[in-house]
């Protein structure tokens, strides 16, 4: 499928794992950098220029409190993520769905052979 | 007993760059649902989803036995899958790898599947984690995936079309 160019899109973005960790991270809610570099063990740097990459894409957001800065994700920017792989989760859905028939028969059968208390 | 068919919907995860989880609730006990997923005449009623019929299912299941599907869609196409069981748990556990027969060197590019099956309270669990060989591989998956929804919707398009006329 067609992207954008490098940093400038989600895809991009989470294909680091670094950065999957700190998105991670941050679902669980805002927290500031130190946090995160102690969460990865990365030296800040290196946690500064991930998270910098997140926000191009406006996959995380930042705001100031006294001399802190905040970083909290925005789920929203990751829904390209999203809407690629539904379709796959669609098709999944279809063949499970079919599945949930048959396990039926099968309860119903097992019933009906008195093989099975429920 | 109270019935609930529907259990939900699938979610799929990427937890890492060549992998995809695919994880389902089933109101029903796993070894039911182990039995839906090593027969093949049960294989056969659910594996194609709405996308097809499917005319094969052979399954040799013991370690090192082999596995193939064959499905044909609307149009005639044939899509056929196979692999090789590498472990099994009777009702909690199989690995085994997936080859898509529709690509050039179909085993080269086959992934490593691991079902597992967990129950509680009569319900059951069912976790497929896909380890692809690599990023590309794995994006391709979720890209057909993606094909064959389209498929899907160009399909009810078309019936629409056809009670129009």
């Amino acid at each position: 499928m067609a992207r954008a160019a490098t940093t400038t899109d989600a895809f991009n973005a989470v294909a680091e794992p670094r950065r999957r960790q700190i998105l991670d991270a941050l679902a669980g809610g805002e927290r500031p950098v130190n946090d995160l570099v102690d969460l990865l063990g990365l030296a800040q740097p290196q946690v500064s220029k991930h998270l910098r990459v997140l926000r191009e894409v406006g996959a995380v957001e930042v705001r100031e409190e006294g001399r802190r800065r905040l970083y909290r994700l925005n789920g929203r920017a990751l829904k390209p993520i999203h809407d690629w792989v539904k379709n796959y989760e669609r098709s999944w859905s279809e063949r499970f769905e079919a599945l949930d028939v048959v396990l039926e028969d099968l309860k119903r059968k097992e019933q009906g052979d008195g093989g099975r208390d429920e | 007993m109270v019935d609930v068919t529907s259990s939900g919907t699938a979610t799929v995860e990427l937890p890492a760059d060549d992998q995809i989880l695919i994880t389902r609730e089933f109101n029903a006990p796993r070894d039911l649902v182990y039995k839906a997923w090593t027969t093949p005449e049960l294989v056969k009623r659910w594996w194609s989803g709405q996308r097809g019929e499917v005319t094969l299912a052979e399954i040799d299941l013991r370690v090192g036995g082999k596995w193939r599907y064959v499905m044909v869609c609307p149009g005639d196409l044939e899509v056929a899958f196979h692999g090789e069981y590498r472990e099994i748990v009777p009702n909690e556990r199989i690995v085994s790898t997936e080859a898509y027969e529709g690509v050039p060197d179909p085993d080269a590019n086959a992934t490593l599947n691991t079902l597992t099956l967990t129950e509680a309270d009569g319900r059951t669990t069912l976790e497929v984690v896909v380890q692809a060989p690599s990023k590309e591989i794995r994006d391709a998956i979720i890209d057909s995936g993606m094909e064959t929804g389209m498929q899907e919707a160009m399909d009810a398009l078309e019936q629409v079309a056809i009670s129009l006329r």
